[in-house]
């Protein structure tokens, strides 16, 4: 057998365990798996590109309807989500250091918190939904906007030509996003499986590092959609 | 050990945090003001600063090889050239007077 030779020994000896054979090293297949994880992250821009540009361009159509939608949001539960968000990055930066300092601890903690947060997102993101399906913001058959006076009755709501394609978009691109965020959950949970099997080490931390790169990209597109959504709608116009 | 990519200080990842927190804050309050056609430049200006230290801090584009910084970079132009040719068009079709704007 050539494993049993002085060469094949030191060969085995030469690699880390978890290097594929078509890499020089682990550092190149690090670099390697990052690059993929970009070029994969690209085509995600693309993506949410597609419904920005609808976005821009509707938004150039009907500038009143865009502002009368705008202001329907609940801006201080979007700004909680963006800060919701940011911790969780933070969070999921601090689960890779954890990884290439060795700290299965430090991995396990943060990578938990990720996961915590992330739920937070969805939970505060439940209940603007509920809130906008109350109040008949759903664009379709059961559109019939109303807004709740101080005594808790519904009055209706006069909102400009084009307010449905506004919350269209606005289902469509928070309602992706947040698919998105399950997606990682999803992914946060394995990494944690692996995590708690201690499989990362400062040579080997590939998958938290790439995971963290998707996590990371979803959060710079809520970083995106909480001012356009929630907040550029008060100015528009002039 | 890994020589490409540096242990980042739990202070930096702080400091990070920090600024785009601020950032958070500063966006909801400037959409305050009024700054006439500069609205929404201003707000993007808050939001493309925020997303710039996700993209250079926390998902460590720093320490990447040119070829991946080369790779992130033309994503985000890609982004820009589909909005412009969108919107070259969208714009100047008032211009000519045809039909479906």
């Amino acid at each position: 057998m050539a494993d049993d030779t002085a060469a094949g020994i030191a060969h085995a000896h030469a690699h880390h365990p978890r290097q594929q054979h078509h890499f020089h090293s682990m550092d190149q297949q690090l670099e390697a798996s990052i690059l993929g994880m970009w070029v994969f992250l690209v085509t995600e821009i693309m993506f949410f590109g597609g419904l920005f540009l609808a976005y821009i361009v509707y938004r150039w159509m009907y500038p009143d309807a865009w502002i009368a939608g705008s202001n329907v949001l609940n801006v201080p539960l979007g700004a909680l989500n963006t800060a919701v968000l940011i911790c969780s990055s933070l969070t999921m930066a601090l689960a890779v250091r954890a990884a290439q300092v060795g700290s299965r601890r430090g991995q396990i903690v943060n990578l938990i918190l990720t996961i915590l947060l992330g739920t937070t997102f969805l939970v505060v993101k439940y209940f603007e939904y509920a809130e906008k399906f109350h109040h008949g913001l759903v664009p379709g058959a059961f559109w019939n906007p109303v807004h709740e006076l101080a005594d808790g009755t519904l009055e209706p709501l006069h909102l400009p030509g084009g307010a449905q394609l506004f919350f269209s978009l606005y289902f469509i691109m928070t309602g992706i996003h947040a698919a998105h965020m399950v997606v990682g959950i999803g992914l946060m949970l394995v990494i944690l499986a692996m995590a708690w099997k201690d499989m990362f080490s400062a040579e080997y931390y590939g998958p938290v590092e790439v995971s963290g790169l998707y996590w990371h990209f979803v959060d710079i597109v809520w970083i995106f959609l909480f001012p356009l959504l929630y907040l550029l709608g008060y100015h528009f116009g002039h | 050990m890994s020589t490409s990519h540096p242990v980042t200080a739990v202070r930096t990842y702080a400091a990070v945090f920090i600024a785009l927190l601020v950032g958070t804050g500063l966006t909801v309050y400037i959409a305050y003001f009024d700054f006439g056609f500069l609205n929404t430049f201003v707000a993007l200006t808050v939001a493309v600063t925020k997303a710039t230290l996700v993209v250079w801090y926390f998902m460590g584009v720093r320490y990447n090889t040119p070829l991946t910084k080369v790779v992130v970079v033309a994503g985000f132009f890609w982004l820009l050239i589909m909005f412009g040719l969108g919107m070259s068009d969208y714009l100047t079709r008032p211009w000519m007077g045809v039909p479906g704007r």
